[in-house]
């Protein structure tokens, strides 16, 4: 029982690193970027090549995957993105799964499409048991608690007392004033793309080992990002750190209580509760 | 008549090319008799984004996940002509109704939040059918699809022949059919108000249109359009499986409709037929990887917009 919300909040936790990029982009330029996935992918991928083919150990791996992908969401930003703000949702929708199409059949092309298996370094394997084994902790999913926690934790930080942080929330609150007071709004987003872009890069990496990592990655969690996006709302960080903790946890139980039924209860939990509150469990009113 | 009651019945009338084309499309069954599978299967996949249309192009609805009533429609289709009755039309009917109960259940998840929200409820409608298609293995053969359909003959006489040349000219009556039937429905004062909820919702509630209403029925209708398509790709092909409740095929669906073009009826079939000419030339080339040249191709579509893109002779010029 314990063991699996721990392992439920591992999951959860997982998925707020790999979602809260594009709840920022959805909540700052109002973009449905269904391509979100694909550079949580392009860490993943980074990390399971730099390991396997350049022997590189496994922590500078995790990093060069934020880096990876932080600078993909960049160049990727300026050239494609920024086209799209002003477009239809329809189009951006169509844009992103364009993209996503792309991402999928070029990792296929390249790598193949095998599902990459992590080889974790001797510090992070192994588990331990409390309490006569009510509790049992694997020591990655532990790890990856405490570097998600310690990362939302940093990310609140760098929102609520940083200038940076000020003038982002400026931005996704009114665009057009924030703009008028001199913030340049255009390079706050950017910012705001590749670090998203990053830490979705981050989130495939340390993933990688948990959710599993093979081409159609993009598209099998997309909804899972969408789920947390669209139940947390984009006003804070705290409302997509609850719905992917209730994610992880529900999706983990749902699937050791009622195999059968599997992934039928997170989507129809999620169905249920954006035809209860539309703008999602956790926001101020309406958005 | 005042000018404006004209100008708004103008659209209305057919035009010659619309009974030229029409013509031509069932003439195709004769003139490549080799085709006629692939003719049946393309005005099928017609028929579908022409439901979507009625969505998209004229209540502005983003739906990521109109395969739902495609799934739907299939499977009940293939079930009711296993279980009950092989006749294709009553089978037809029944594929209709069940998919349009479905969206009238489905519709008021769509009334209200932000496209966000819209397009999370349509996706996770489908995948909860596709889940639910999976684990219920004992009805529905799970992953290995519904097997071992039979259909019988259409109205009693013509049946359904290893060349599709019944199916593709059923395929074609039908759809015909529907297209005439949604042609006088559009250009109706029903039509009309779509129109006005699509362009401002605000305004046409204040002119007294009822929008939540309205709404509901076009989903309706394009849920049973669209399970009418899929009872006829499960009645033609004698199978249903997984794949009818995909994402690709939500996803194919309105990409054909974007390159046809939204609110016009014609675009669902004029996309369709590019799309899968597309479909069959690129597969040719690259069979594995033709995901990325659609992506590639949707990315362009959006960053350069259909007007341009379909238009190479307007490249040089600066819009």
């Amino acid at each position: 029982m314990l063991t699996l919300l721990f392992d439920g909040v591992a999951y959860g936790m997982l998925l707020f690193v790999l979602a809260i990029g594009l709840s920022i982009t959805l909540g700052l330029m109002n973009f449905i970027n269904l391509a979100h996935g694909a550079f949580a992918m392009a860490g993943g991928y980074t990390l399971v090549l730099l390991m396997q083919k350049a022997g590189w150990p496994f922590l500078p791996s995790v990093f060069m995957a934020f880096a990876v992908s932080a600078l993909l969401g960049l160049v990727l930003e300026v050239t494609l993105y920024r086209r799209m703000y002003h477009k239809t949702h329809l189009e951006q929708v169509l844009f992103s799964i364009g993209l996503t199409f792309m991402a999928v059949a070029s990792v296929d092309y390249l790598v193949g499409s095998t599902q990459q298996l992590v080889q974790l370094p001797e510090f992070l394997k192994g588990r331990t048991e409390l309490w006569d084994g009510a509790l049992g902790m694997g020591h990655y999913r532990l790890a990856i608690i405490v570097v998600c926690a310690l990362l939302a934790w940093g990310l609140q930080w760098l929102l609520v007392h940083t200038r940076f942080g000020a003038q982002l929330r400026a931005s996704v609150d009114d665009r057009r004033v924030a703009a008028a007071m001199g913030i340049n709004v255009n390079t706050i987003f950017m910012a705001t793309f590749a670090v998203g872009s990053g830490l979705a890069g981050l989130g495939g990496a340390l993933g990688a080992e948990v959710l599993g990592l093979d081409p159609v990655f993009p598209l099998k969690f997309m909804i899972y990002f969408l789920i947390v996006v669209a139940v947390g709302g984009t006003s804070s960080l705290t409302g997509p750190l609850l719905a992917a903790l209730l994610l992880g946890i529900a999706d983990v139980a749902g699937k050791y209580y009622v195999p059968k039924l599997g992934a039928f209860i997170v989507y129809t939990l999620m169905v249920l509760i954006l035809m209860w509150r539309p703008q999602g469990l956790f926001t101020r009113g309406n958005a | 008549m005042s000018t404006t009651s004209i100008s708004l019945g103008a659209g209305s009338r057919a035009r010659w090319w619309e009974f030229a084309v029409w013509i031509l499309l069932l003439l195709l069954p004769v003139l490549l008799p080799k085709h006629s599978l692939l003719v049946s299967e393309i005005t099928i996949i017609a028929l579908f984004a022409m439901s979507l249309d009625l969505v998209l192009g004229y209540s502005g609805i983003v739906s990521l996940g109109h395969a739902a009533f495609f799934g739907t429609g299939a499977y009940a289709a293939a079930l009711f002509a296993k279980h009950i009755n092989p006749d294709p039309l009553t089978g037809l009917l029944v594929a209709t109704l069940v998919s349009a109960v479905l969206g009238l259940v489905c519709s008021p998840g769509i009334l209200r939040g932000s496209d966000l929200t819209r397009l999370m409820v349509t996706l996770g409608i489908a995948l909860i059918l596709q889940e639910l298609a999976n684990k219920m293995d004992h009805i529905t053969g799970g992953a290995d699809g519904l097997q071992g359909v039979l259909m019988g003959p259409v109205l009693g006489r013509f049946e359904f022949d290893l060349m599709g040349q019944t199916a593709a000219y059923y395929a074609l009556a039908v759809t015909l059919l529907v297209f005439l039937l949604l042609r006088r429905w559009v250009h109706s004062p029903f039509g009309f108000s779509l129109k006005a909820i699509r362009d401002n919702r605000l305004r046409a509630q204040a002119i007294g249109i009822p929008v939540h209403a309205r709404l509901m029925a076009v989903y309706t209708l394009a849920a049973a359009i669209a399970g009418l398509a899929g009872g006829m790709q499960a009645q033609t092909t004698g199978f249903a499986s997984l794949d009818v409740f995909g994402f690709d095929r939500s996803a194919d669906v309105l990409l054909m409709l974007v390159i046809g073009g939204t609110g016009w009826l014609w675009g669902g079939l004029m996309g369709a037929v590019l799309f899968k000419t597309l479909h069959s030339l690129v597969s040719a080339l690259t069979p594995q990887y033709w995901t990325f040249w659609i992506g590639l191709f949707l990315v362009l579509l959006m960053l350069v917009g259909r007007e341009k893109l379909l238009r190479p002779w307007t490249w040089g010029r600066r819009s």
